[in-house]
């Protein structure tokens, strides 16, 4: 157990230091969904779409696009040198591999999510009041459920000759239930409303999360296993 | 020149046992009745045209592709899904298996801590002054030179101290100077008692290292057994056998 | 290795039920249009009803039918569970599509409009997706090992979404009032509109089972003809 968390680890370290070096990445991911909400803001006609009914939308859509774009490049750089066979010829778990990959682009997103909440709140005056934690939470579960999805499918996309393409065409339909999810709590949160009335739908992606690591901890070795 | 013998063939116990390898998915086959023993110290030479099936035995061999029949053991311990089996395998392809962005150091510290070493940066930084790049282990791989990169992968090849040694295509892009540092590196392997297979186009590179050949075409083999003749001749018998 | 002469026997043998299912759907259609009761509130064009149940019923059958030969391919690793499984996503690919050119017809005289996000139709839009996506996969992938496994995660992946988009669509709209949906539940069904209901679902099913035959004799097939050893 502790050698399937310290490998874990390691690659998630290593991942993590490899995109530390170029930076690049990140900061294009935060550039864009930075875009993304001044889009929105152009995208709309202000007569009939307030800013405050279409935020939750919006902040959504811009986390979850600018995070499925981001998660291509986690396996992208397992291609480059053929590092991947190093990986498994390694003796450990395949899963293991998996959990560090997952963890580091959980790390990735986070961190693109953490950057764009500010400027969600700054370009569309949203009062956050105390709806912060809430919201952060949101932000935890709904993204921990989709980049599990995300990272096995880039797996997956990244032997094909478009993966820009097929990574999104794959994950998109796996957005929906967390995206339903994510912007009901936040609609809700932003009104005020008692968290009572949340809760389900809080059970809801907690579940989903938990269905979908598990699938994808247990599938990944099928995956690389030729 | 003398050709390397490994001590009398009954004297160790064979340390790689691949018996009867097939690999196929439906009507694509790849390999077929494969079989090859490998004991320490012996270098095993396969030999073949593009598209024969040498990369896919060398995946069988090194655990990463299962054969559809047939059986791979290392020192009688079947090669399977459980990662313990592999633990003896090095690998050394064409490809370097590092991180571009990453120094020496770490792209080995981090090989090193997947194997369970407790001390993965000497570990790593010992293994690099062995190949005599411990001076630039501080800079990203992307800087070094293309015979530097290929000794900085040898040098995570052999970290682990493996026995059995998978070379596929060890020479591409190499200069005539670093080909013979890197053949020098695996006789000396050879020498210790490691078993080594080597898959390569350039026969000539590695025919000095070489104790054993074999002929791999479209899946089978034409030809095995101990390397024999001078190289002129194997090369003739095998130009010969693919135009048949 | 599956023999030329075997292949060939399964796509004539699934062009046969084909056949029959199609007669069938045309007495069903008969059925439906004739010896069926009109629906009072709803008129003629609820009989649509008829094609647009059955065959979402029958693509969700599919995607069932992909999602467990997956499970068993990336288990037993037999090329014809994946031969299996690409046939009957090829099934659900086309059954989804018909159920969402007929839903709209059907939509526009009831409903007045050409789509609502009706929960049946919305979940059949999902799964349309996700086929599509699979068969995107699979086109993008040439060797045929990769290919089989990677597409069987995707179809393992894509069967456990359909009960979390189901729900989540599901209470989205109960808490969005969409147009009334006129679902009649199957026990207050009148005997003579379940009988129609049971029959076409009959016959889609039998048209299901005979395309994903055939669809997986051509599958076979093609193998054998990339086989030198093959009978």
């Amino acid at each position: 157990m502790s050698d399937f968390v310290r490998v874990a680890l390691a690659v998630c370290a290593k991942d993590i230091r490899v995109e530390h070096r170029s930076r690049t990445a990140l900061i294009s991911a935060i550039a864009f969904a930075a875009l993304v909400l001044v889009i929105f803001n152009f995208a709309r006609d202000p007569a009939t779409a307030s800013r405050e009914a279409l935020a939750p939308s919006v902040l959504w859509i811009t986390f979850t696009f600018s995070g499925v774009i981001a998660l291509n490049r986690s396996f992208a750089l397992e291609r480059e040198n053929g590092a991947l066979d190093g990986l498994l010829l390694a003796p450990v778990s395949r899963s293991a591999i998996y959990l560090g990959k997952y963890l580091a682009n959980l790390a990735f997103v986070f961190t693109v999510e953490a950057a764009t909440l500010p400027l969600f709140v700054l370009f569309f005056g949203v009062d956050l009041g105390g709806a912060l934690g809430g919201i952060v939470l949101t932000a935890v579960l709904a993204t921990a459920g989709f980049v599990a999805v995300g990272t096995i499918f880039a797996a997956v996309a990244v032997r094909t000759r478009f993966a820009e393409l097929m990574l999104p065409l794959l994950v998109l339909p796996f957005l929906i239930p967390p995206l339903i999810g994510a912007v009901q709590i936040t609609t809700r949160l932003l009104a005020g409303r008692p968290l009572s009335e949340i809760a389900g739908w809080f059970r809801i992606l907690a579940l989903y999360d938990l269905v979908f690591v598990t699938l994808c901890l247990l599938l990944f070795p099928s995956l690389m296993d030729e | 020149m003398t050709v390397p013998r490994p001590a009398s063939p009954s004297a160790s116990p064979p340390l790689l046992e691949a018996a009867s390898l097939e690999r196929r998915f439906g009507a694509f086959r790849a390999l077929r009745g494969v079989s090859l023993t490998v004991r320490p110290g012996e270098c095993h030479m396969v030999v073949g045209p593009n598209g024969a099936g040498k990369t896919t035995l060398l995946r069988l061999l090194a655990g990463l592709a299962r054969p559809t029949a047939g059986s791979v053991r290392l020192s009688g311990a079947i090669l399977g899904r459980d990662g313990e089996s592999r633990r003896g395998i090095g690998l050394l392809s064409h490809q370097s298996h590092l991180y571009d962005d990453l120094t020496s150091v770490e792209n080995l510290s981090f090989a090193a801590r997947l194997y369970g070493s407790p001390d993965p940066v000497r570990r790593a930084r010992r293994a690099l002054d062995a190949v005599g790049l411990g001076g630039r282990a501080d800079e990203p791989v992307r800087r070094l030179s293309r015979g530097m990169v290929q000794r900085v992968a040898i040098a995570r090849s052999l970290l682990h101290q493996p026995i059995l040694l998978l070379l596929d295509e060890p020479f591409t892009g190499l200069d005539p100077a670093a080909s013979a540092q890197v053949a020098a590196l695996f006789a000396a392997e050879r020498n210790a008692g490691r078993a080594l297979v080597l898959v390569t186009h350039e026969v000539h590179e590695a025919w000095e290292l070489a104790t054993h050949a074999h002929v791999l075409v479209r899946g089978v083999w034409t030809s095995s057994g101990l390397r024999e003749g001078t190289l002129e001749t194997f090369l003739a018998r095998y130009r010969e056998g693919l135009h048949e | 290795m599956i023999e030329a002469g075997t292949a060939g026997r399964l796509v004539r043998r699934g062009l046969g039920i084909i056949a029959v299912a199609l007669a069938a759907l045309a007495g069903v259609y008969l059925l439906a249009l004739r010896y069926t009761p009109v629906e009072r509130f709803q008129g003629v064009p609820q009989k649509i009803f008829y094609v647009h149940v059955p065959a979402a019923w029958c693509a969700l059958l599919a995607f069932s039918l992909v999602g467990i030969s997956s499970i068993l391919y990336l288990w037993l690793r037999d090329p014809r569970l994946d031969v299996f499984a690409e046939s009957a996503a090829e099934a659900g690919l086309v059954f989804s599509l018909v159920m969402l050119t007929t839903g709209p017809l059907w939509g526009k005289p009831v409903w007045g409009t050409w789509w609502t996000w009706d929960a049946r139709l919305t979940l059949t839009l999902i799964l349309f997706f996700i086929f599509l996506g699979y068969r995107a996969l699979r086109s993008a992938l040439s060797d045929p090992s990769e290919r089989a496994r990677f597409s069987a995660v995707v179809g393992i992946l894509g069967m456990v979404l359909v009960p979390f988009v189901h729900l989540s669509v599901y209470l989205f709209r109960t808490l969005h009032p969409q147009p009334i949906v006129l679902k009649p539940s199957a026990p207050s069904l009148p005997w003579e509109m379940l009988r129609t209901l049971l029959a076409s679902l009959g016959a889609y099913t039998l048209l299901l089972i005979g395309f994903i035959t055939a669809r997986y004799g051509l599958g076979r097939g093609a193998e054998a003809e990339g086989d030198p050893d093959a009978g």
